[in-house]
């Protein structure tokens, strides 16, 4: 029985990005699980998979940290289903983790870019 | 908050809201997926495919919280499932926990004596400052030969110690009250409490810095003595009693419980502390100033703040200047040094390698039934790699389920270990009773916290250890062959077959170790019983009485040799009348084979003539004064010159027989007959060695012969009486009538002590049997064990195999190459483990060369025969099974 999903090539995330990728989703407002996984590999055009094994005890352990809190709502197959949404603590938590973000990105280009100046 | 969370029904509610959850989540996607136009079926499954295993994503989630504490939730879960696990199996539950109890409650046995005689401090408050101080001639050989006066007092005068106080220890007639009684009197310093740092429950003791040169008169008693003799009286501090006609007044009743710290049996069963200056009469003033004039040794309390090392480092010193100013009382040809030995060694000292050696055979026990125990775990491990696979594809995370196994275990040994303790605390005190008397500190064993505690680790360390082997193979589990294979022909993995073997090997190792110990101190103690004793104590009783020895001369009814003789000969003469006697001899208590209570071991100060080595320095020698009837009754032969006879009385020139020993020592290459002696330094009389008997083992059965010198009682005063009694008669009835004879000749006098020679011989032998016994049933356990492990393993191998049995069958194997097949794979391993056991008992033997007696410590035959005896074990063991093989049907096999 092979997959029916389309083959593209998805990337493992890096250790303790996973937490500031929800964060980031959860910035346009609280949603479910499922909708998580929806709007990161929408978001990310299909290349970010999100393993529901690594979710949930994400979500949990974001919910102790006090980064994020629950509440309930109703899901489009109309039942009662776990909202999560950003904190005032989970959003100075984001800002930080997206400049350590940029810095990490700017850093990992940088190193990229002098092989191919060298080459010309 | 957190606290609350720990709350069964706020988990519970948690658990169902996460269930909720990821159902919600599954129905989404599925929605989604209809909605792009996959059929229900396909979006279920897609979905179901692409979310995972639900129970282990909810397990994970779960864990999340765990970190907040919810780990004691997950152990009772543990333990409730373990529980339910080991009812279901209620055969294989009780065969593992009998298992762990017999090794751990055998090792906690022996722990319990090692814990109090070995490792617990000493009763005495700082007891590691306590030693006893032991002068030694190193020069001469001569061992613990007693300090005098004047060093006692210099070694006070060191500033080393804080107190040193002499020890003499004597038994005494206590009279005054009832009846005339034998006490264990320990003569003592004033210092002496105040050196051990205990005070008396009654009374004030001592005052320690008395100076009263001799006896100040002052007593304590024993708590023991205070209830048989004194009933318990309140009002005995100050009532006087008569010790040997000498009066007393008591100024103290010791705790119950205390003992005097003794090496010896008898010592620690002091009853009286009369307090001594050690400088005054009954010791008259030469021997008070004379450094050659000894009493036993001394106990010390090392100054605080210095260690035993820095203190012996000083005393070296001390000991050093002494011999300097002092040559002539030390020539540097005996060199004369002090020994400090810690109090505990000292008391110890004897029963520390047994014991050991004990602990280390237990702990083998121990180690053998944990083998059987993981052998079994394994066992069942496969039978259950089904279950445990279907529990891994639910969602069981692999660690989760290795935590499963090992609580399983776990509670296994802890329950072996309870019912181990159980098993303990109900037969402590008839094991108790099996400790021979002569170990000391035998009274303060107990189960305490630190025995319990013991046990405790020792059976949880048994299960994780042994725990750890089944559950790691978890790892290694192939999911879909295990479900495919429906739980039939199911086979352990390579790797846990190679587990299950070495464990067989490792047991045939450890038991051959066992086994060969065993077998080494059976014929130890076969060599002992079968070796001639040199004397015959068929039809020999044994009585003791004690003449009084009064610190007054004027008081002793028994003055002079002379007196003592006529006495002695009363005692003869009317015990012949008794009946059924057929020989009387009396001896002094050091003549008594095999039996040498503390007070009776004379050692005689011998100088030779013409000793040009040794000069005037006194040799020692063990030294005995008996009858002339003592040779023929106990049929010790002659082998040159005569015996002592009637004539050799005070007014005849003095003279001695020797043993073959004695004449072999020290007149190695020259006649003994006609040699000549002085047994005292002080008096210049010499004696004359008359005859030469032959060598007796009296002094223990294990030492050949020790050299000694036999003089006559009618020359030389013994205050220790044995009166030897030979005839047919029952022991009880002459005992009495012996009694009524020596107490019509003076009432004062105790008689105790009554045993047969057979008696005697046979006691001393009790630790060695203790041991032997204690040894050998570890020995046989272990073989029980060993072989239950290779029937076990064998059987298992057989099933495993049992298709390819078929094969063969069908083949046309013969049942013989069917029966060799099978038994050859289990012997094989008994044979390797053997003989990785014979590495280890050859080391062990030589371990315990101290207490073999008459066989090498790598005796060839009884190696061999451990080796044979193993072999056939695992014969046995392996039989069943390869008759279970021979069963077979290779039609069923093949077909299946």
């Amino acid at each position: 029985m092979a997959s029916k999903e389309p083959p593209t090539s998805r990337i493992e995330l890096l250790q303790g990005t996973l937490d500031f990728i929800i964060l980031q989703a959860l910035r346009w407002g609280p949603c479910h699980g499922y909708g998580i996984v929806q709007l990161i590999r929408a978001q990310s055009r299909d290349v970010l998979q999100v393993e529901t094994g690594s979710l949930y005890p994400a979500l949990q352990r974001l919910v102790r940290q006090g980064a994020i809190a629950t509440e309930w709502g109703t899901s489009s197959t109309n039942r009662r289903v776990r909202m999560y949404r950003l904190t005032a603590r989970g959003r100075t938590r984001l800002a930080a983790e997206r400049s350590r973000w940029e810095q990490l990105t700017e850093a990992i280009a940088g190193m990229m870019l002098p092989p191919a100046a060298e080459e010309s | 908050m957190r606290i609350l969370e720990w709350l069964p029904w706020v988990r519970a509610r948690r658990t169902r809201e996460l269930a909720d959850e990821l159902r919600a989540h599954l129905e989404m996607a599925e929605a989604d997926r209809i909605a792009r136009g996959e059929t229900p079926a396909e979006a279920a499954s897609n979905a179901r495919r692409e979310f995972g295993n639900v129970g282990l994503v909810q397990e994970i989630a779960r864990d999340e919280w765990s970190r907040g504490g919810l780990w004691l939730e997950r152990f009772a879960q543990d333990v409730h499932f373990a529980i339910r696990m080991l009812r279901r199996a209620p055969a294989f539950t009780t065969v593992v926990v009998l298992t762990i109890a017999i090794g751990v409650g055998a090792t906690t046995a022996i722990f319990s004596v090692v814990n109090a005689t070995l490792l617990h401090p000493l009763p005495y408050p700082h007891a590691e400052q306590l030693v006893r101080i032991e002068d030694d001639l190193v020069g001469l050989g001569a061992r613990d030969i007693g300090m005098s006066t004047p060093e006692w007092r210099d070694l006070e005068r060191s500033g080393v110690f804080d107190f040193v106080s002499p020890t003499w220890f004597d038994d005494n007639n206590l009279t005054g009250l009832q009846h005339a009684q034998r006490v264990g009197l320990l003569i003592v310093a004033p210092n002496y409490f105040a050196l051990l740092g205990v005070k008396p429950q009654l009374g004030t003791g001592f005052s320690p810095g008395d100076e009263t040169p001799g006896f100040n008169g002052q007593a304590v008693i024993s708590d023991g003595l205070w209830k048989t003799a004194f009933g318990g009286d309140s009002e005995v501090l100050g009532r006087v009693v008569q010790l040997d006609s000498d009066s007393y007044h008591i100024v103290g009743v010791m705790p119950p419980g205390f003992q005097a710290p003794g090496r010896t049996r008898e010592e620690r069963g002091t009853q009286v502390w009369p307090a001594f200056g050690f400088a005054g009469a009954p010791l008259n003033q030469a021997s008070v100033e004379s450094r050659r004039s000894l009493f036993a040794g001394a106990l010390g309390r090392v100054r605080s703040g210095l260690t035993v090392e820095e203190a012996q480092r000083r005393v070296d010193m001390l000991v050093r200047q002494l011999r300097q100013q002092f040559p002539a009382d030390y020539p540097p040809a005996s060199d004369w040094r002090v020994r400090l030995v810690p109090l505990k060694a000292a008391i110890v000292g004897d029963v520390r390698e047994p014991l050991l050696f004990l602990f280390g055979a237990v702990v083998m026990v121990l180690l053998i039934s944990c083998a059987n125990v993981a052998n079994l775990l394994l066992t069942r491990a496969t039978a259950r790699s089904r279950e445990l696979a279907l529990r891994q594809a639910l969602g069981g995370a692999p660690s989760r389920l290795i935590r499963q196994l090992l609580t399983e275990s776990i509670l296994l040994s802890v329950l072996g270990g309870l019912a181990g303790i159980l098993l303990l605390v109900g037969v402590k005190n008839t094991l108790v009773r099996f400790v021979p008397d002569g170990v000391p500190r035998v009274n303060e064993i107990t189960i305490d916290w630190g025995v319990l505690l013991f046990a405790v680790v020792a059976s949880i360390s048994v299960g994780a250890i042994f725990g750890l082997a089944p559950a790691l193979q978890i790892r290694g589990l192939d999911l879909i062959r295990a479900l495919k294979l429906d739980g039939r022909g199911m086979t352990g993995s390579r790797a846990q077959n190679r587990t299950r073997r070495s464990l067989v090997v490792a047991e045939f190792a450890l038991s051959l170790v066992l086994v060969s110990a065993a077998g080494l101190l059976v014929r130890s103690f076969w060599r002992l019983l079968e070796a001639p004793l040199g004397f015959d104590p068929q039809n020999v009783t044994v009585l003791r009485t004690r003449l009084p020895y009064p610190n007054d001369p004027k008081e002793d009814l028994y003055p002079t040799v002379g007196a003592e003789a006529t006495f002695v000969r009363e005692i003869i003469r009317r015990s012949m009348t008794l009946p059924g006697v057929t020989d009387v001899a009396l001896g002094s208590g050091a003549a008594v084979p095999l039996d040498h209570p503390q007070q009776d071991q004379t050692l005689l100060r011998a100088i030779l003539e013409g000793d040009i080595v040794h000069g005037e320095q006194p040799l020692f020698i063990t030294g005995s004064e008996v009858t002339p009837e003592y040779f023929r009754l106990l049929d010790v032969p002659l082998h040159r010159g005569r015996l002592l006879d009637d004539f050799d009385t005070d007014s005849a020139p003095s003279v001695a027989v020797v043993n073959e020993a004695m004449a072999r020592t020290y007149w190695p290459n020259t006649e003994a007959l006609g040699k000549r002696m002085r047994l005292s330094s002080r008096s210049p009389a010499w004696t004359t060695v008359v005859g030469i008997v032959a060598d007796a083992r009296t002094e223990s059965l294990a030492s050949t012969s020790a050299p000694h010198i036999y003089v006559s009682l009618y020359q030389r005063q013994g205050k220790h009486l044995a009166i030897f009694v030979r005839g047919r008669f029952e022991t009880g009835a002459i005992a009495r009538a012996m009694r009524e004879e020596i107490q019509r000749l003076n009432a004062a006098l105790p008689v105790f002590g009554v045993h047969t020679l057979n008696e005697t011989v046979s006691d001393s032998l009790a630790v060695r049997r203790l041991s032997l016994v204690l040894i050998a049933s570890f020995a046989v356990t272990a073989l029980l064990l060993a072989a239950l492990g290779i029937y076990g393993v064998t059987s298992y191998l057989v099933a495993e195999r049992t298709p390819e049995i078929g094969v063969r069958m069908a083949l046309g194997a013969s049942r013989g190459d069917v029966m060799r097949l099978v038994m050859a794979q289990g012997v094989r391993l008994a044979i390797m483990g053997a003989s990785a056991g014979v590495v280890g008992a050859l080391i062990v033997a030589r371990l315990m060369s101290g207490l073999l007696f008459g066989v090498a410590a790598a005796d060839p035959l009884t190696f061999a025969a451990a080796l044979a005896l193993l072999t056939s074990i695992a014969f046995a063991g392996c039989y069943l099974p390869a008759r279970r093989a021979l069963r077979v049907d290779p039609v069923m096999t093949l077909r299946a």
